[in-house]
């Protein structure tokens, strides 16, 4: 027990040792980005649309175009931003020691992570949410109709909780068969074992690739659980907090707006006092982010308002073929909404 | 008196020579054996068929993306590799800087070659070549900044590459890392021999993967800000240290084989300790323990898939990573690549452990064998 107690005492106290450090380590984000010359940015170790290689070893996803568009406004060049990939394990340790300057990693936003974990979460890229995927001709289009329906998914996670809470509270029968491994679960639906699989939204519908016919499958549309992913930053760094959650309101506001990377060069003429606070032709917006004023403009010309990120990565065209759901604008009935640039 | 009559000429005796011989003696000599022989061929032409069908006719070989993989009856998913193979060998190297590469895979075998052949002379040049020159060389190559040469992040680094670059340091600095441990260990010097106790004893008590995550995880938040290591640095320093561990126990087991009258023989001609351990000791004891030695370096060639943990792209963590690539997303895209990295490694340790069988033949001077 002494032995035990002096162990952790000695253990803690060179914790305490090295603690001021790490905290040190905060600084100013945007003078050291500015100084290296480009963005850090810390991305998955490899997720369909959200970040993951091309043929050519280029990253390609939504948190990829997000990190792309920071870099986009602070240096005008969208190219000025190098890519991290971090395992789930390391993600937090990878901010906090200023490894990386953003993690942009599908990354839950949960209050235990925004307080205790020395992130700041400031932005959501995505709202992601477990659901469920059934065979077509199930002939069932709401998850509310699976009365007595066997689940496929995954051993220890979360998902077989909320599964188990969102049966109950509809007061619908159910059995869980739980796996060790994505890919056994998915085999496991895949040969008929299960009527429904169930994981995060956008795991179905990158999962639902690897299974024989994609297309007689089909992803019921109801969300179960909260999970907004967004970009998260080093605690204590409001400055470049700012700027992270601004870039994406942008490109949020330029959808909104109308404006494009297509049309965004021919909008300079524009009347419309948000299109020209936008783009910087109005108000000191960018320097007050301690920017450029031109720092939207170049954002949205380079990588695209949230429109074209999502389709470029998730939309409906690409294999992954990913509605917008949640992730259309508040105008359309969706979530992402952005404050009012002026 | 009868008279004579000859014997019946009897049949000739059952050829004992020949292939008909060969399986009436071997596969098929009672009713048990015949049924065995007849269920294991059976087991090994389903497996073969099995093969054949998956890897040959069931699968597709051209294609542009995962369209080209969802025939009704797929097999493997050749087209996956092909788009991939340069990531799959260079990682995210630059196209245009990947000839630096392939330089550095050549020369090393152009220097390895005539070192692993026994009767091919200049060993010594060789050995300077391989150990003092290359190792600047393939840096100066590969990392570039100097000589007009582009700079590549070792963040760029990726696939077979990474994985040969660990596991050659590894192999390269664990030898000469171990025998001195293993010297310490039976050294006399009592605080010698503690370090070198303390030193084997705690990297082989802790898991490979757990050294790596110290090296990745925890090292950054311990050094003030803006000293950051290569993080590919950092693994190549944890994996040395970790196989230098076990092969000091490898050649301990050589050390403790060889004789009491060999130091003696050795300590009457007047040799000293250094002198003893150099040209009696050493030569015998690593003659001993070649297929321990082997053994630990096909372990470690094996063990470099774990720098995946610490966000390095090995060949097989960056087949892995392009299993998520949406446009290549298929059933069979992952066994394919499963299988693809199975047989390079496979290619790779089946190479060492040949020539290890070859070199414990050639140095054979025991007293054993016939």
């Amino acid at each position: 027990m002494q032995i035990k107690r002096l162990v952790f005492g000695a253990l803690a106290s060179l914790l305490l040792a090295f603690a001021p450090l790490s905290v040190g380590a905060a600084g100013n984000t945007l003078d050291v980005v500015m100084k290296r010359g480009y963005v850090q940015c810390g991305v998955s170790q490899g997720l369909p649309g959200f970040s993951n290689p091309d043929d050519k070893g280029n990253w390609t996803g939504i948190d990829v175009d997000f990190c792309k568009a920071v870099a986009a406004a602070i240096f005008g060049d969208a190219a000025k931003v190098k890519f991290t990939p971090l395992s789930a394990k390391e993600r937090f340790t990878a901010i906090q020691s200023g490894e990386v300057d953003i993690i942009a990693r599908n990354t839950t936003w949960s209050m235990h992570r925004d307080t205790a974990l020395g992130v700041d979460f400031r932005a959501v890229n995505y709202y992601d949410g477990q659901g469920f995927m059934v065979r077509a001709d199930l002939g069932v289009t709401s998850s509310t109709e699976l009365d007595g329906a066997t689940l496929c998914t995954n051993q220890g996670t979360t998902t077989e909780l909320n599964a188990a809470d969102y049966f109950r509270a509809n007061n619908m029968q159910y059995e869980i068969v739980a796996f060790e491994k994505a890919d056994e679960a998915v085999a496991a639906y895949n040969s008929g074992r299960c009527d429904a699989y169930t994981t995060d939204h956008s795991a179905l519908y990158a999962q639902r690739l690897k299974l024989t016919d994609p297309q007689a499958h089909i992803v019921l549309p109801e969300i179960i659980s909260k999970e907004p992913l967004g970009p998260a930053v080093r605690q204590g760094d409001n400055v470049w907090g700012d700027i992270i959650a601004w870039v994406h309101y942008a490109t949020v506001a330029a959808e909104e707006l109308g404006v494009t990377s297509k049309n965004i060069g021919s909008m300079g003429n524009s009347t419309n006092p948000s299109i020209k606070r936008l783009l910087g032709k109005d108000g000191t917006f960018g320097a007050n982010l301690g920017i450029p004023a031109d720092w939207a403009f170049q954002a949205v010309k380079q990588v695209g308002n949230y429109g074209e990120i999502f389709e470029r990565n998730v939309g409906i065209n690409t294999p992954l073929g990913i509605k917008r759901g949640y992730n259309a604008l508040w105008t359309d009935g969706g979530l992402q909404y952005a404050p009012p640039i002026r | 008196m009868s008279s004579w009559t000859p014997t019946a000429p009897r049949p000739a005796p059952a050829s004992t020579v020949g292939f008909v011989a060969w399986t009436r003696a071997n596969l098929f000599a009672n009713k048990l054996d015949t049924a065995l022989t007849l269920l294991a061929f059976t087991l090994v032409v389903y497996v073969v068929e099995a093969i054949f069908g998956w890897a040959i006719i069931d699968a597709s070989f051209t294609g542009d993306d995962r369209t080209a993989c969802l025939k009704e009856v797929q097999g493997a998913c050749w087209p996956f590799i092909e788009a991939k193979f340069g990531q799959f060998i260079y990682g995210r190297y630059p196209d245009a800087e990947r000839w630096r590469v392939d330089l550095v895979f050549l020369s090393g075998l152009i220097g390895l070659i005539p070192m692993l052949m026994p009767n091919v002379g200049f060993k010594r040049a060789n050995m300077i070549y391989l150990l003092g020159f290359y190792p600047i060389f393939a840096f100066i190559m590969l990392n570039g900044g100097m000589l007009g040469l582009a700079t590549v992040d070792t963040t760029d680094w990726g696939g077979l590459l990474v994985t040969l670059v660990v596991a050659i340091t590894g192999i390269v600095a664990s030898l000469p890392l171990g025998i001195l441990l293993a010297l310490g260990r039976r050294s006399d010097l009592p605080i010698v021999r503690a370090l070198c106790i303390g030193f084997i004893e705690i990297f082989r008590g802790v898991p490979l993967i757990t050294v790596l995550f110290m090296a990745s995880v925890m090292l950054p938040l311990f050094l003030p800000d803006g000293v950051n290591f290569d993080k590919l640095v950092r693994c190549l320093i944890g994996v040395a240290l970790f196989s230098s561990a076990y092969m000091a126990e490898v050649v301990r087991g050589g050390l403790q084989a060889i004789p009491k009258g060999q130091y003696e023989a050795a300590a009457a001609l007047g040799l000293g300790y250094w002198k003893t351990t150099r040209l009696i000791i050493l030569p015998q004891a690593l003659k001993l323990v070649i297929p321990g030695i082997v053994n630990t370096f096909i372990g470690l060639f094996k063990d470099t898939t774990l720098v995946l943990i610490v966000g390095l792209f090995d060949l097989l963590g960056i087949v892995q990573l392009h299993f998520t690539d949406a446009s290549w997303a298929t059933p069979e895209t992952h066994i394919t690549g499963y299988v693809f990295a199975g047989a390079v490694f496979w290619l790779f340790c089946f190479a060492m452990s040949r020539y290890s069988i070859f070199m414990e033949n050639h140095l054979s001077t025991d007293r054993t064998s016939s």
